[in-house]
């Protein structure tokens, strides 16, 4: 569904990507884990178009999607959940779902009704400014901002960030209901223990470049994936 | 807001133009009252303005001296009667514009005008953040006021000489044949053609367009992420804004009855900027309030800190030319230290909050409402 091929990214005076390969296909969940600094961000920024990479190509079913601008590539149906949510806080919580349709111009009632089932809790809050809601819920309204916009893939960058271990659990608990409804998922995470048994395939990176991949469960049982991210 | 509370605002707005209708047919003309009426209604219209790209799309601009002077001008250049042309341009033969349009569509001509200089600088100008847009606005001001004022210009804008004889706020008054005024309408006009415009901004802040426009002020990155397309959204805003700000440099000529390009000081943009921070930025009632005070404060009430006597105190060494600019400056820093959101922070002045404030105070048993208003 998604091809990345030989991707380069230069962020912030660095050469942040430095030559990347990966494929994700429809209908699963897949994850980049690594440590800080590694460039999982950076990637998730240039297929959305907020960052431009230097070189390489990026490849949404069958269309050509580097380079070009985000509102672009949000029509094709690829929307990032961005780092640290980055709600809008004096927007309510109805109108930062609306905000997430943007691209729409179509009946929401359906998703609206979707996203609440979801996420009972923003029904509850619907008129309250996001900004007033705790961490777990923002990220909530985070995701359900992102599907509004009903993409085919959805792309999460560190949804566990700062979060009770609780709630990270109802997160992807969450994100497994969404994928089931069809929805692909790239998911970018530090808690490499949850996003590893959540993936069906994963990758690790490390200082800009892939250096393992595999399925879920093989990274979960390989011994240098556990010294170096799992922590056992 | 309710059905009720709807009608509550209007039966208050409707109250407040028949207040300035009998008070301006009882009360004499040349009364201090009316100059802070006229006055605060264009800066009312001209902060609203400000506020809608400053509050309301968090673009922070400071060129709406620029955009009024473009909206003077055009006014002015477009209004002089024929038959008066001679005598206004009589070091440059009259000038070359020999026609002049109707007021009211002159009015529409000035901050089209405005809107479209904008829409040029817009393209550059908004790909820069914060202070930059800032400081490229200020500067896009200060040239504008230079180039009106050149000499090669002058058949068309007079050069740095003043344009008048156009039509003013007193042309509104119906006379009868002697050329008495038998209905004063001469503050009611420009209330209703500002009352119309800040109509219009607000139907604008409460569309998807408003939304979207307090989406990227809360967050641009994210509002990108979305699909929304920035740039497209911050030129609306600006331009839609500048158009407003052209119609109140109409208006403000029309007041001023002279036109003069020197007058369109970057002070003049900070005086709007200062009411659009008293009223509360993010708030166009705020911003309306705030105007009406301001020039009630800077025209009438504390004129006497310049001439002597003030509060009944006379005073000439303390209350001299000037003195009103240091308690003015005293006010700002007060009000930025302690009342840092302003009058109505990013609320808007509604009829449900106040009533239920009282309702408050009186029902002493039961304990606070909250949530009395949205």
């Amino acid at each position: 569904m998604l091809k990345i091929t030989d991707l380069k990214v230069n962020y912030g005076g660095i050469e942040a990507v430095k030559g990347i390969s990966f494929d994700v296909p429809e209908g699963k969940i897949v994850t980049l884990i690594g440590a800080n600094g590694a460039g999982k961000s950076t990637i998730l920024k240039s297929i959305s178009g907020i960052v431009k990479p230097s070189s390489g190509r990026i490849e949404f079913l069958g269309t050509d999607i580097t380079s070009k601008d985000a509102a672009f590539i949000v029509g094709k149906g690829v929307t990032l959940v961005p780092e640290g949510r980055k709600i809008f806080p004096d927007l309510t919580v109805l109108e930062n779902l609306r905000i997430g349709a943007y691209m729409r111009r179509d009946d929401l009632t359906e998703d609206l009704d979707w996203v609440y089932g979801l996420f009972p809790r923003l029904k509850e809050r619907a008129w309250q400014a996001g900004g007033t809601l705790s961490g777990g819920e923002q990220q909530m309204l985070a995701v359900a901002r992102a599907l509004m916009s009903r993409p085919k893939l959805i792309m999460m960058d560190e949804p566990s960030l700062g979060l009770a271990p609780l709630i990270v659990r109802g997160i992807f608990d969450i994100m497994r209901e969404i994928n089931k409804r069809g929805v692909t998922i790239l998911l970018v995470e530090q808690n490499a223990n949850m996003a590893l048994q959540a993936a069906d395939f994963a990758y690790v990176m490390e200082t800009g470049r892939i250096t393992m991949s595999g399925t879920g469960n093989e990274l979960l049982n390989n011994p240098a994936v556990k010294a170096a991210y799992l922590g056992t | 807001m309710t059905k009720r509370q709807k009608i509550i605002s209007v039966i208050l707005l409707a109250l407040v133009y028949a207040a300035v209708f009998v008070m301006e047919q009882v009360i004499p003309a040349q009364a201090m009252l009316f100059t802070v009426l006229k006055k605060g209604a264009i800066y009312a219209l001209v902060a609203v303005s400000m506020n809608l790209l400053n509050g309301f799309t968090g673009l922070f601009s400071l060129g709406q001296a620029g955009f009024m002077l473009i909206g003077a001008y055009v006014y002015g250049i477009f209004t002089i009667p024929t038959e008066m042309r001679t005598s206004v341009y009589q070091y440059f033969d009259g000038g070359v514009i020999q026609f002049t349009v109707p007021v009211l569509l002159a009015i529409v001509l000035a901050g089209v005008a405005a809107a479209i200089a904008a829409a040029l600088i817009g393209f550059p100008a908004l790909r820069l953040k914060s202070d930059y847009l800032a400081i490229a606005t200020l500067g896009f001001a200060e040239i504008l006021r230079a180039i009106f004022q050149w000499d090669k210009l002058g058949p068309v804008t007079n050069g740095s000489n003043l344009l008048r004889k156009f039509p003013t706020f007193n042309d509104f008054n119906i006379t009868n044949a002697d050329g008495d005024v038998v209905i004063y309408l001469s503050t009611l006009v420009p209330f209703l053609i500002v009352g119309v415009c800040i109509f219009l901004i607000v139907l604008l802040i409460n569309s998807s367009y408003g939304r979207v426009f307090r989406a990227i002020r809360d967050d641009e990155r994210a509002a990108e992420a979305m699909g929304v397309n920035l740039f497209a959204h911050k030129e609306i805003s600006f331009v839609v804004s500048s158009f407003f700000a052209g119609i109140g440099g109409a208006l403000l000529a029309m007041y001023q009855m002279t036109i003069q390009a020197s007058a369109f000081k970057s002070a003049m943009t900070y005086e709007i900027l200062l009411i659009v921070v008293i009223g509360g930025i993010g708030s166009v009632t705020g911003s309306c309030i705030g105007s009406f005070l301001f020039i009630a404060a800077s025209e009438w009430w504390l004129r006497g800190l310049d001439s002597g006597t003030f509060l009944g105190i006379t005073a000439p060494t303390i209350f001299r030319s000037g003195f009103r600019k240091v308690v003015f400056a005293v006010i700002i820093m007060v009000i930025v230290l302690f009342y840092r959101k302003g009058l109505m922070g990013d609320k808007e002045f509604s009829v449900a909050r106040i009533a239920g404030r009282f309702r408050r105070l009186f029902r002493r048993r039961a304990p606070a409402e909250k949530g009395a208003t949205k």
